[in-house]
Formats: structure tokens, C-alpha cells, sequence
């Protein structure tokens, strides 16, 4: 069983315990443990249960190549699944649940999946649940859907909130070990800006765990001076629990910060998300042990040999009482000089290498352990726990050996360096035979927009085995990415030799297919060395055919213990090389990253920027119903106390039409287009001839993009000879500016022109309705606003009841209207001293709504609704607004093409529905026939359709085919109910057609 | 995350600032000129795996649009420039030429 | 070809699945075929696929400069719908889902079709309106779709957030017959079925050229040697312009990188497909458990299948907006793929300035749901000199002015 010792445990407060719940029950660890350790330290090695045969599940690693050991965190709002147990730090109150299991971890109905594992090889659903048809879908599905699936789904919002941090750094070091350490300090010492961030709460890595000597100092002691040094350097920024999680061209890189994943009582953000643009990178992230293959390498207790140690080392927490260690190469030998110091009797040492001898292989003979050369595991045995070994010759097919009794077996089969984040953007590696594991390619590394490299590795992860080599090559990894020689004087270094590994893929050699049927190569996702061997059988032959076929390395670990084993016996069924294999891509992040993380604190209100108008807290005040329009919310309606939307909608009609009306046109984009050549630009933008316009009128114009479609409308006022004031749609104010500045950058640049925006400039209030100009006067006005002097499509300055104003006598809703801009911060005062002094007229605020169906009663056109991005002005009957004189303007060209320039495009009408009513939204005129395909043929369709307030009856416009010339003729349109409606075509202009309201 | 030095502001831009334009040095057809021109001029596009001249725009800086020369494959950028240049500039394609012998400009 | 089934999978386990054959044949070239096609995706291999069971052309070999499905096909988001507005459109991507329908029995190769439906959200009036007008169009299309109220859109999707501060949910287009199917396996069933018709799946083995004779194609330079071929088909998404430039002529194409994540695995928590376009944003669950996510595509040329960070944040944000849930999951994944961009963002399926010389690409972000469709109809065109599916998608339509723009009724294509 595993247990707690009395002695050991670098990491851990033995004064301090700290209450925690698995499972609902109640579990005592120590400050200091993870969850994995204090859940050792209580005998708890079963966890969970596989994804797909829910094969038991223990501990297998300490970090965070942890594959099996997730569990669902907390609970409600701060429920979270899939928790790495080996990377969560225990806290007062911890309540965790194991995963993936129906009715109990202890006794899951899914097992039956085990015992059905060899009728559910590699692909197996790819090759049947095909009849009967319905059955996928109904049956199958969902029970794969819900014996798959691992942790339970998170039910409410998130309790918690996250935040990103910007770092602009010119060296960025991934990986706080020695060799992390040491290139912090030799680049610090340089006087570079420094970031070195480590995933886990400590500090060093695996050297105080191997027990090195640095200085003729501990490990222990070594880093603290080096953590000493470093942080009087204020270039230096260090940084725990944060983990590099990707590297991004140009030396982009993201680090996921675990801020109170470990205090959650602490009041900050949970996550933080580093966004790092660094001009260098060094990646010191260490190596991760492999497992071995055997039969049985799954059952619980079965673990690295490495992990096994640490929870020794760092925890005092044994994994067993009488272990086993499997190894084919020396480090492996370290783990059993550990445990048998910390008292466990060691059983035996396996080593499938016949002849290996070493520093550490001689320290073990002599503590006197057991040590059995060229042999291997046959199998493993044991249910829920392992309860022993039984052991072969490497060179046999395992059915003859003994069994050694133990409680937990400890296996290496190498390390693989971590080379994860060199990857992530194109680094390649290279194959190193003689520690059998990829490594970073130096002359292939990932480019930054110089075209140089810009990661550098150290350490293990550059594959050096020793703590030597690992704090050289971080020497040479800053001299490299600095371009600065470094000339600081490395610690002398008192460690073990280490012997030539073996590359044993799989024990024993000759292993039969019954024994390959149950090594796992994937222990999440129950992948074993057969269904990799079945993938290359079947042609699966690509690693990247290989990994989707079998589902190896796809699960939550993304194959950090299982690739480079999955990928070794690839090779050998295909009789390949390892490396003309190849690995499959790297992709970030490194470790699963919140969601919450990336989103950061842009949720909820503040989503995406929201742009108010200075009205907009008076909407608020007097019950707006809002509707987003683009990042601005305008107001729908208005609605009073009992009120819908329609009624609303109806009464500010009516009120407008008949007395006085008040809309925000703030939103309403505005441009300045300035300078001696403005006039020939402008004719160059609109289809218009604008050059013509005199200054103090105004002119309604169209805008094409070059493709010839409608883009944009509205109008504009020459402020004087050389100024324009272009009005634009609310939603194309930023996009028809950059479209301007577009042109007269890269086409146009010998134009003397200047533009800009001035949108947010100016609040702007139409005043509507037949007593719009008796409020204005009774404001009082320094100017004129009569129909003679101020005629309709003339604009003036005015000061109105004493606010400087620009005045615009236009109209979108065919009545008597004056568009009032005044600056925008005495927009909310404007806009109260008109509704004060219009209360005497009824003055009636209107929405968006109100505004389109008034429009839609003047068949004037709305850019999104008759246009869609494929219609061009002359479909919508404006020709007369396309000059025929100019020689060019953008879209003119586009307009001549064949399908343009064609007397059988749709062309807009009036559309009235036999019955008086309201014509669906969306509505298509259906043709006789059907196409080539099969299609019900159409000849048009509705653009906009409204009830009319005014007209008491529907009123719609519609594209049709040849509109204009069937005036009076009745169509067939979809009801959006499987049936159709008749409406006849009439004019577009359903209200006052000459004009009379607003011409007063 | 692409960085790109704008040409007027000299701010070595990060991605986020800036907004892509497509192909850059076309030559713009208008009224008069032939089917084929014109669809060459809005749509056929190079597209080159390998270096390609773009347009870009210092969006969330100071405005203007600018040119680069940027490989498509490895992201590598030879050169950042004025959008009022006519021609592919004889300096950033000697820069890419010192660097890949075998290149030229098609 | 082995017949696959639960009888044959019982059989084979009683010997440890030693007995399993290969799913495709690994030939090397033939000196000359009636057809080749140049890319082993999914559009390429149903193309062949369709080229032998259609029209009966069996002399086939299908080029693949890596692994057969090793492109876009394996990198999507294995969305299946065909709400689209426009006619050509819709026509093809329904044809596309039809056949998916079936594709298992045809193939005899489980791709896991999963009709469980596809909403797309409307959170403006404006994409509402567009919506509605799909929905309209769809009824004359005989696509089945229906616009539904947001209760509706909450029972079919619980985890969902209707009333977000920003862009509260109106309603949604949906169609119960879309969903999801397994991408790799779209792939190898159509290559197993390929392969079993007595064509050549030659992987590995790079185009370096197009030769022509008298302005048509005669046959292609590879890696692996000349071989000859009477009729070529390009359906290289991706690299489109790249192998164009080969047989001489140019393309309105431009390629960008799109990006896809995935979260770790849970239970089962949404049945459905949805797509929120105004927050640029889609999730599905997959049936392994994973939340799989996608957003728009990055803006500027790149080959690298990689994209910029920012756009899987903005895809995150939009998704934990409209999912408050997820936020305490976690992003396992993340990849990108290069996609053709048209200029009117809707594909090209057309014959070339070449003769003989037939090319299909420029699907943009959303090729996996046309896979048989696009395949059924390439055949025909390369078979017959036109189908009716395709005639709208040809090249000419730049030139002519006729865009198929799906754009307009506020979706995107996806």
C-alpha cells in the first residue's frame, strides 16, 4: 500500500495538515502536497477509470504528464473537470471526484468494455454500427457518446474572473530547472530583459530530486542563491505557476499563470494569460520519463520510476512497500537507491540490458539490491492494485518466469526531452540515437520575421542527460540567442556517470500478440502496442493515419508519455527507421489552458467596447428598448407601460407624421473630406457628380466598392469650396473611411485630399414633422430656417436656443425635417431642450424602427435591406443618381460586365399583399417550374416589408424580375408555412408620392 | 502573430495593430479596358507560395497603408515600404535575392 | 474488399484481428490513365469515388504529395449543413448532405454521420431578417429549415445564454438534418471504396508538373515519374495557385490560414451544432467528448497551417459569451489549415483555360460538408463536359460579374 514516512519530504510542512474531500470522503494531507501525493499518502492509488474499456485507473507520473489522474474540482460555479491531481495544488477544503464511472470509481458498469476489449480493437466503430441506418444515430451514438466523454460538463456561469498581461521582453526562458536558472542568470548578468517563468510551485526542477551536488552546495542550496542573485537583478522578472503554454511566429509566446488555483479564498484573478512578445526564447522545460511496455503496465501501482522517487524526495510519501523497479537505462537505478534509503525493500531491479555497469548500477549491488540483467516483465499482474511481476529473459516470449510479489513497480524506458514549445512553430528535430529520443534540430529552428531562429533550448530538453552538460548548454543557449559571449564560471558538478540506454520498445522481444493486446502505449485513451501494430497492418501507415486511427496521443495529455513509444513500434511493424516515421505536429498549448483564460476579463458588459451616443443615458432613463447596431446600441422603440413593441412603434408613427417626432442620428457616420482636389475625389467615390454640388447644399449620393455593388448611401452637404461633410450609414462610418483613405493612399496619392472621421464629433437630432420648424423658432434661431431662405437640401450654421449648431434640411421620413448636429458633449442638452420646449406639439421620440417603416412609406432604400452586397444601383431603379457624364468612378468599370449591364436583373417595386396584410419577412416570388436542379424557380423577393401606422395596411418593396414594368400584376410569394400569398406591384412610394410634407 | 515595422511611424507593429490588404503593386483597370484586364486587375491573384508583396494597413496606429515583402511559407519579412511606390523596390529585392539565389520576381 | 461488419469484426478478434487486410491498396503509377487527380482529400478521392460508380471510369489514380486526407479534410470542424441562400449553393451542399446520408452503407465504412441538427443564431434584427429570407429560399429549395423561436433555440441547446448583455439571441435558422461526421474517415471510406474500384491511391508523390499538348493536358510530372492521363482534375485545396501555375494559368484565389481548437473531453452536455456568426464563433461536442470550436479565418496569405493567436482568442470570447459554462474548460488543442479564398467566397468547380484540365477548389471555410456533393458533381463534369450542380461555380463567373454571394443573408460560410 502507499503511505506516508516519518522522514523525508523537501516540499512538505509536516506541522501543517490540511483537510480535503475525494470522493465525499474525508482526507487528511500536509501543506505543501499536491493532491496526488496526500492522496498517495492516504493509500488512494485507483483515481479513475480509461476512456474507452474504464480499465482502473492509478497514478502514474508527478507532473504534468499525468495521464490518468483527473478529477472533477470543486463544485457549482467553481466546478472544474479534468484536473491533473499530480499538478493541483492541495488546499484547506479541496473536494475532488473521480471521474468517468457509473455507479462508483470502485465498481463501474463501463468495465464491461474490458472484458469486451477484444471485440473493440483500434477503429472498430469505423468498421461497424452501419446497419440498419437508423441506428447510429438513435443507439449507438449515444452510447458511445456517453461512456466517452471523461469529466462531467461545468453547469453554471464561472464564480471566477481572468486577466491578461502584456510582456515585451528580449529573452524569454521557458523552464525554471537549473538550466533555466542558469540562462536567467547569464542573460540577466547581460542586462537583457528577463522573463522566466516555471509551471510548477518550485523552483529547480529534478536536480534536489537527484540528489546533485552544484559548488560543492546541494541542489537545495544552489538554487536559493542562484533565486538570490537573480532577484537583485531588476531586468529579471521570475515567475512561478505560470507554465509556457505556446510559441507563436515572431517570437510570440503565451504563458497561462495559475494565479489562486492553489488559495482559492485569495480575492484575484483565477488564470492570467502572459501575452509575450519576446526577441528571443530559450526553452528549458526539462524531460519527461517514458514508460515501458509490458503486459499489465497499466494496472495501478504501476508508475514511472521517476515519479515514484519524487513522491519520495518531495513528499515522503512511498508508493508501496515492496517495489519493483524496471529499467533499461541508469536513471532508473536512482529511483531504487531512493527507496531503499527511505526504507522500502526493494524486490529487484529489471534491467532487459544483459551487460550494463555504471556509478549507479554499482551503488545499487552494493546497498544490495536485487538486480536481474537482461530479463524482463512479462506481465504485471493484478486487478485494482499490483500485486506482482512475473519475469522473463528480453529475448523470449515471456510464457515461462517467476513472479516477484510487490505493491507498486516503478518503470523507465528512457527520457524523451520536452520539445513541445520548440515545435509549436516550425523547429524540426532530429532523431539521437544513442538516448533513442527526438531532440531540437540547432540547424533547422523555427524563424522569426528576421528570418534568424529564435528558440534556443537547454537543458534536458536539448537532451542532455546530466546536470553538467544541461547547465553548459545553457551557457551556450544565451550566447547564442543574446549574440554575447557569457563568461560567468559554472558550478562544478559532483553527479553520477551514466551508461548507454537500451531501446527496449517492447518487453519481452518476443512478446505474442496476447501479451501486445495488453501493453499500453496510451493509458487514457487504452491504446496498446496491438492496435498500433493493427493500424500499420491495415495501411494506416502515416503516424498521422496511425494517431487518428488508434486515438494515440489524443487524449488530455496529448501523448506525452505514449508517443515516442506508439511511435517505435510504428517503425518496427512498418520495418522503418524512427525517424523517416516522423512525429506528429506539436500544436499549443503545451498543457490544457482555461477557456476563461483566453477570453480574459472581456465577458458579459463588456463583451466588445459599446459605443454610447451622448443621448444614450436619456434612452436608458425613459425605457428604450435597444437593438445592437454594430457596437452601438440604438434605440427600437420607445415602449410606455403596457405597451409592445408594435404599439410602441405605432404611436411614435403616428405622433411624428402627425405633429412632432425626435430622433438620435448620432450614430450616423461623418466625414470630412477636405482639400483643393476634394471635389475630384468625390466624384471618383460616389456614383453621383458631387464636384457640381455649391457649397451650403446638400446632395443624396451612392457609393459603389469596385466591384460595382452598392456599398453605401447618404448625403452630402459642401461645407465650402474645398470641404464635403459625407453622411454615411450608422454601420459604415469606420469601413466606408478606411475604404476613402484606402484609394487616396495607395491609388489616388496625388491627390490633395484630407479625410477624416468625425462621427463621434457631433450628436445630430432629426427634428420631424409638420411642426418641426414652429419648435425650432420657438427655441429661437440667429438664422433664418424658412422655406425660402433655407429651402429642403440646404443647410446652414444656426445658433438654436443657444447652442451652436450646423443645420440640415433633409429628410428620411417625407415629412418637414431639419437634421441638427450640435458638438457632442451639448448633445443630451440639446436633445432635453427640444423635448422640454416640444411639449406643447406632443414631441415624440422614435427608434430604429419607427425610422425604417417611415422610410420604407417614401420607398426610400435601406443599404442592408434592399441591398445585400450583390445589388447595384441601377436595380434599385436609382440611374438617375449615376452620373452618365463622368469617364469614371470605383464600380463604373464592374457595372459595364455582362451580368450587370443586363435587362433581366431583379429591379425594386412595391409590393401590396391582396389581403392588406403584412408580407413575411424574407419572402421569395416564386416561377412557375423548376431548374436544373430541381429547384422551385424564383423571380424575386421582398426586401422590406412593414405594417404602415400611416397607411393602416402592409407595405413591402421587393427585387423582382422585370419589376417595373408589371405595375398592377399579382405574384405568388412564400407564406414561410409551406403555402404562398398573393400581393400585387405597385410603386415603391406608398406615401405623399409628390412630395408635398416634406417640401414646406 | 506577425511583426511588420511600419515604413512611417517606425513601430515595429504587432499584428493586432495592423489590417491585411491582399496583393500589393496591381494595377488598377477601369472604364474602357478589356474583360480580361479588368478580371485580372479585381481577381487573379498571384498568391505565391514564396514571397509575396502585400498591402498593409497601421490600422490601430498611425493610419497608413504601407507595402511588405513577406515569404508566405516560412513568414520570413525582407522588407517593409512606402504604399506610394510604384514598383517592386530594387533593394528589397536585392535583399531577397542575397538571401535566396534562385528567386526571382514573377 | 473485405466486407466489414460486426460479424467480420467477431471473427477476426478470435485471432487477435491478425487477419485484417489492407483498407487501400499502396500501388505504384501506372504509365498512363483515363483520369488522375491531383489530391487525396476527401473532394479528390470522392471524385474518383464517383468518376468509377457514376460513370463507370475506373482507370483512375489519385496524386497525393503527403498522406491521403492529410489536409483539410483532417482539420475541420466536421460541420454538415446546407442552409445556404443562393440556389447553386444550396443545390450542391443538399445533394452534399444526401449523400452523407448514406455514405456509411455506400462505403461500407462507418463516417459516423450524426444528424443531431445545426442552428444558426440570429442576435441582430438584421441577421434575423437574413435568416428568415434563408429560411424562405430554403423552402423552395427543398432544403428542410425552419426559423425557431429562442425558447426553442434553448431547448435544443440548454447550455446556451439567450440573454447576453450585447447580443441577446432572437431566434436561429435550424436544420434538424445537418450535424457532424467523422472527417478522417469521410476519407478512407471513400479511399478503402477507391481502391476496392481497382484505382490507384499514389501517396507520397508530389506534381512537379503539367505538360500540354496542343493546348490540352497529356500528362504530369511527379516525384514518382511521368504519367499519363487523358483527363486531369486539380482538387489540391490550399495550393490551388501552386499546382494552377503548373498547367499555366491563373486563379481568383487567395490562401489563408484557418484555425480550429478543441476542448478536453466531457460528458455530454450539447446535442447540437450551433453557430453564432455575429460573435464570430460555432461549437459542437463531438461524440469523444470534446467541445470543438471554430471562428473566422486569419486575413493575410500564409501557407504555414498556423494562425495568429488573437483570432483563436476572439473565437474563445465569443463562445464563452454565448457558453458561459465552458470557461472552466480547457483548450486541449489547437490547429490551423490553409484554405482558398474566392472572390466571391464561394467555390470553383470548371473546367480551365486548359483542355481537359478540370479544377475544383476554393471552398473556403467550409469544404467539409460539400465533400460527396463537390465529388458527384466534379465527376459528372470531368465525365460529361458539365453538370448542373456545377455549371454555376465556374470560373467565368468573375469575368461575367455573376457572384454566388452567400455572405449576404448575414452568415457566413462555414
Amino acid at each position: 500500500m502507499s503511505h506516508r514516512l516519518p522522514q523525508g519530504g523537501r516540499l512538505i510542512d509536516k506541522a501543517r495538515t490540511v483537510a480535503f474531500e475525494f470522493n465525499g470522503q474525508k482526507m487528511r494531507g500536509l501543506a505543501g502536497d499536491t493532491l496526488a501525493s496526500a492522496l498517495l499518502a492516504e493509500d488512494q492509488m485507483l483515481v479513475g477509470r480509461s476512456f474507452k474499456y474504464h480499465r482502473p485507473r492509478g497514478i502514474v507520473a508527478s507532473g504534468a504528464e499525468e495521464p490518468n489522474a483527473l478529477v472533477g474540482l470543486g463544485r457549482d460555479a467553481r466546478f472544474e473537470p479534468n484536473q491533473r491531481v499530480t499538478t493541483t495544488e492541495l488546499f484547506e477544503g479541496l473536494e475532488a471526484q473521480s471521474q468517468n464511472h457509473w455507479p462508483s470509481l470502485e465498481n463501474d458498469i463501463g468495465v464491461v468494455n474490458n472484458y469486451l476489449a477484444r471485440f473493440l480493437p483500434a477503429g472498430f466503430y469505423y468498421k461497424t454500427f452501419i446497419h440498419p441506418r437508423p441506428f447510429w444515430k438513435h443507439v449507438f451514438e449515444p452510447i458511445i457518446r456517453q461512456s466517452a466523454g471523461l469529466g462531467k460538463a461545468p453547469k453554471d456561469r464561472d464564480a471566477d474572473r481572468y486577466e491578461h498581461f502584456y510582456a515585451n521582453v528580449d529573452l524569454l526562458i521557458i523552464g525554471g530547472g537549473i538550466a533555466g536558472l542558469q540562462a536567467a542568470l547569464d542573460a540577466g548578468k547581460q542586462g537583457k530583459r528577463v522573463l522566466l517563468v516555471e509551471q510548477t510551485a518550485h523552483w529547480g526542477g529534478r536536480a534536489p530530486v537527484d540528489g546533485i551536488e552544484l559548488g560543492g552546495k546541494s541542489a537545495d542550496e544552489w538554487i536559493t542563491a542562484t533565486l538570490a542573485a537573480l532577484g537583485k537583478m531588476k531586468n529579471v522578472t521570475l515567475r512561478t505557476r505560470t507554465m509556457g503554454a505556446g510559441v507563436y511566429d515572431h517570437g510570440y509566446a503565451l504563458a497561462y499563470e495559475r494565479v489562486t488555483d492553489h488559495a482559492p479564498s485569495v480575492d484575484a484573478p483565477r488564470h492570467r494569460l502572459w501575452r509575450i512578445r519576446a526577441a528571443r526564447i530559450i526553452t528549458a522545460t526539462g524531460a519527461i520519463e517514458r514508460p515501458l511496455s509490458f503486459a499489465g503496465n497499466d494496472i495501478p501501482g504501476v508508475m514511472l520510476a521517476s515519479a515514484l522517487r519524487d513522491y519520495l524526495v518531495n513528499y515522503g510519501v512511498a508508493a508501496g512497500k515492496r517495489i519493483v523497479i524496471a529499467t533499461n537505462n541508469d536513471d532508473g537505478y536512482r529511483s531504487a537507491l531512493v527507496a531503499k534509503e527511505a526504507g522500502l525493500e526493494v524486490a529487484a531491479v529489471i534491467d532487459p540490458r544483459p551487460d550494463a555497469t555504471g556509478d549507479l548500477i554499482e551503488a545499487a549491488r552494493s546497498a544490495g539490491i536485487a538486480i536481474k540483467q537482461g530479463i524482463a516483465i512479462a506481465e504485471a499482474q493484478g486487478g485494482k492494485r499490483v500485486t506482482g511481476v512475473k519475469i522473463c529473459a528480453q529475448d523470449s516470449d515471456g510464457s515461462t518466469g517467476e513472479v516477484i510479489a510487490c505493491d507498486a513497480v516503478g518503470m523507465s524506458g528512457g527520457w524523451s526531452p520536452v520539445v513541445h514549445l520548440w515545435s509549436h512553430c516550425g523547429g524540426k528535430l532530429i532523431w539521437d540515437e544513442a538516448q533513442a529520443c527526438f531532440r531540437p534540430d540547432p540547424a533547422r529552428p523555427p524563424l522569426s520575421h528576421d528570418g534568424e531562429g529564435f528558440v534556443f533550448v537547454a537543458g534536458a530538453a536539448d537532451g542532455h542527460s546530466t546536470a553538467a552538460a544541461s547547465l553548459k548548454s545553457a551557457q551556450a543557449a544565451v550566447a547564442a540567442a543574446t549574440g554575447q559571449a557569457v563568461k560567468s564560471r559554472l558550478p562544478k558538478v559532483v553527479e553520477p556517470e551514466l551508461g548507454a540506454l537500451a531501446p527496449i520498445w517492447i518487453m519481452p522481444a518476443r512478446a505474442p500478440i496476447q501479451k501486445r493486446a495488453k501493453m499500453w502505449l496510451d493509458f487514457q485513451n487504452d491504446v496498446k502496442v496491438s492496435d498500433v501494430q493493427l493500424a500499420a497492418r491495415e495501411g494506416y501507415e502515416s503516424v498521422e493515419h496511425t494517431k487518428r486511427y488508434t486515438t494515440l496521443g489524443m487524449a488530455t495529455d496529448q501523448g506525452k508519455l505514449s508517443n515516442i513509444n506508439g511511435l517505435a513500434v510504428l517503425a518496427d511493424a512498418l520495418q522503418a527507421q524512427i525517424p523517416a516515421v516522423g512525429t506528429t505536429t506539436f500544436r499549443p498549448p503545451y498543457t490544457p489552458i482555461s477557456m476563461g483564460a483566453i477570453a480574459g476579463e472581456a465577458r458579459g458588459a463588456v463583451f466588445q467596447p459599446l459605443r454610447r451616443t451622448p443621448i444614450f443615458d436619456w434612452h436608458v432613463e425613459h425605457g428604450a428598448d435597444f437593438e445592437p447596431v454594430g457596437q452601438w446600441r440604438r434605440p427600437y422603440c420607445y415602449p410606455r407601460a403596457g405597451e409592445d413593441r408594435h404599439a410602441a412603434v405605432t404611436r411614435e408613427i403616428n405622433a411624428t407624421r402627425g405633429s412632432l417626432g425626435l430622433l438620435d442620428a448620432s450614430t450616423l457616420g461623418k466625414i470630412i473630406v477636405k482639400g483643393p482636389d476634394a471635389g475630384r475625389f468625390m466624384d471618383m467615390l460616389y456614383t453621383n457628380m458631387m464636384s457640381t454640388l455649391k457649397p451650403g447644399r446638400c446632395r443624396y449620393g451612392l457609393m459603389c466598392n469596385e466591384n460595382g455593388f452598392l456599398m453605401d448611401d447618404g448625403v452630402v452637404a459642401r461645407l465650402d469650396e474645398e470641404t464635403f461633410l459625407v453622411h454615411t450609414t450608422t454601420g459604415g462610418a469606420d469601413h466606408i473611411h478606411a475604404h476613402m483613405e484606402d484609394w487616396l493612399q495607395c491609388e489616388w496619392w496625388d491627390f490633395k485630399v484630407y479625410t477624416a472621421n468625425v462621427t463621434e464629433r457631433w450628436a445630430q437630432v432629426a427634428v420631424v414633422g409638420p411642426n418641426a420648424r414652429k419648435l425650432l423658432e420657438k427655441l429661437g434661431s440667429d438664422t433664418d430656417l424658412s422655406a425660402e431662405a433655407l429651402p429642403f437640401m440646404a443647410w446652414t450654421d444656426a445658433k438654436i436656443g443657444g447652442f451652436e449648431a450646423r443645420v440640415f434640411r433633409i429628410s428620411f421620413s417625407g415629412e418637414l425635417s431639419f437634421e441638427i448636429a450640435v458638438p457632442a458633449s451639448q448633445g443630451l442638452d440639446f436633445w432635453k431642450s427640444l423635448i422640454e420646449a416640444g411639449a406643447e406639439w406632443n414631441i415624440t421620440p422614435y427608434g430604429t424602427e419607427g425610422l425604417h417603416v417611415m422610410r420604407a412609406e417614401k420607398g426610400f432604400i435601406m443599404i442592408g435591406d434592399e441591398t445585400d452586397g450583390t445589388v447595384i444601383p441601377q436595380d434599385l431603379g436609382l440611374d438617375w443618381a449615376i452620373s452618365k457624364k463622368k469617364e469614371d468612378y470605383l464600380g463604373k468599370r464592374a457595372q459595364a460586365r455582362s451580368f450587370m449591364d443586363n435587362p433581366d436583373r431583379w429591379k425594386l417595386v412595391g409590393l401590396e399583399a391582396l389581403d392588406g396584410g403584412v408580407l413575411p419577412d424574407g419572402a421569395y416570388v416564386i416561377r412557375a417550374g423548376k431548374n436544373a436542379n430541381g429547384q422551385n424557380n424564383v423571380q424575386g423577393r421582398v426586401t422590406s416589408t412593414y405594417y404602415s401606422p400611416t397607411l393602416k395596411r402592409g407595405i413591402a418593396m421587393a427585387l423582382i424580375h422585370n419589376g417595373p414594368d408589371r405595375m398592377g400584376e399579382v405574384v405568388n410569394l412564400t407564406d414561410g408555412k409551406g403555402g404562398q400569398i398573393k400581393a400585387r406591384i405597385c410603386s415603391t412610394i406608398f406615401f405623399d408620392p409628390e412630395g408635398e410634407k416634406q417640401n414646406v | 502573430m506577425l511583426l511588420l515595422t511600419c515604413p512611417y511611424c517606425g513601430v515595429s507593429a504587432d499584428e493586432t495593430e495592423l489590417s491585411p490588404g491582399g496583393e500589393a503593386h496591381l494595377k488598377r483597370f477601369g472604364p474602357g479596358s478589356s474583360d480580361e484586364d479588368f478580371e485580372g486587375y479585381l481577381f487573379m491573384r498571384h498568391n505565391q507560395k514564396g514571397v509575396h508583396f502585400e498591402r498593409w494597413r497601421h490600422t490601430y496606429g498611425c493610419g497608413k497603408w504601407f507595402l511588405a515583402a513577406r515569404c508566405t511559407a516560412t513568414l520570413e519579412v525582407f522588407g517593409t515600404y512606402s504604399a506610394q511606390t510604384p514598383e517592386h523596390p530594387k533593394e528589397i529585392i536585392a535583399k531577397i535575392q542575397a538571401k535566396r539565389s534562385d528567386w526571382s520576381l514573377t | 474488399m473485405r466486407h466489414y461488419s460486426v460479424f467480420a469484426i467477431v471473427k477476426e478478434a478470435l485471432g487477435y484481428h491478425q487477419g485484417w487486410e489492407r483498407a487501400w491498396r499502396n500501388p505504384t503509377p501506372k504509365a498512363h490513365y483515363d483520369a488522375i487527380i491531383i489530391g487525396a482529400g476527401g473532394h479528390g478521392l470522392a471524385t474518383a469515388y464517383y468518376l468509377g460508380k457514376n460513370h463507370g471510369i475506373t482507370n483512375v489514380a489519385v496524386i497525393e504529395k503527403g498522406w491521403l486526407g492529410g489536409g483539410n479534410t483532417g482539420r475541420n470542424t466536421t460541420i454538415i449543413r446546407s442552409n445556404y441562400l443562393q440556389d447553386p449553393s444550396a443545390a450542391i451542399y443538399e445533394k452534399s448532405r444526401s449523400l452523407y446520408e448514406t455514405l456509411s452503407q455506400d462505403l461500407n465504412y462507418n463516417i459516423m454521420f450524426s444528424p443531431r441538427g445545426v442552428i444558426m443564431l440570429a442576435q441582430t434584427e438584421h441577421e434575423k431578417r437574413g435568416y428568415l429570407r434563408t429560411a424562405h429560399a430554403n423552402s423552395l429549395q427543398g432544403v428542410e429549415t425552419r426559423f425557431i423561436t429562442p425558447r426553442e433555440v434553448k431547448e435544443l441547446c440548454p447550455i446556451i445564454h439567450l440573454e447576453g448583455p450585447r447580443y441577446p439571441v432572437l431566434g436561429g435558422l435550424w436544420q434538424a438534418r445537418g450535424g457532424t461526421a467523422r472527417h478522417d474517415a469521410v476519407a478512407w471510406g471513400y479511399a478503402r471504396a477507391c481502391s476496392a474500384m481497382g484505382m490507384d491511391i499514389i501517396q507520397q508523390c508530389e506534381v512537379t508538373a503539367i505538360h500540354r499538348e496542343n493546348g490540352a493536358v497529356s500528362a504530369i510530372e511527379t516525384t514518382k515519374g511521368r504519367i499519363g492521363c487523358n483527363k486531369l482534375g486539380i482538387v489540391v485545396a490550399g495550393h490551388s495557385s501552386h499546382v494552377a501555375d503548373m498547367a499555366g494559368f491563373r486563379l481568383p484565389i487567395e490562401s489563408v490560414a484557418l484555425q480550429a481548437l478543441v476542448s478536453e473531453p466531457i460528458k455530454p452536455c450539447m446535442d447540437v451544432v450551433v453557430m453564432a456568426n455575429t460573435v464570430h464563433g460555432y461549437m459542437s461536442q463531438s461524440d469523444k467528448g470534446e467541445m470543438v470550436i471554430g471562428g473566422g479565418a486569419d486575413g493575410y496569405n500564409n501557407y504555414t497551417q498556423r494562425g495568429s493567436f488573437q483570432h483563436i482568442e476572439e473565437t474563445v470570447r465569443a463562445l464563452v459569451e454565448t457558453f458561459p459554462m465552458i470557461s472552466r474548460l480547457k483548450m486541449l488543442r489547437q490547429w490551423g489549415g490553409i484554405v482558398d479564398m474566392t472572390g466571391d467566397r464561394s467555390p470553383i468547380i470548371s473546367k480551365t483555360p486548359v483542355e481537359n484540365c478540370f479544377i475544383n477548389c476554393g471552398w473556403g471555410t467550409g469544404g467539409f460538408k460539400a465533400i460527396p456533393g463537390s465529388g458527384w458533381a466534379m465527376a459528372e463534369l470531368m465525365a460529361k463536359g458539365h453538370s448542373p450542380l456545377a455549371d454555376e461555380f465556374g470560373l467565368n463567373r468573375f469575368r461575367e460579374g455573376r457572384f454566388i454571394d452567400e455572405s449576404v443573408a448575414a452568415g457566413v460560410a462555414h
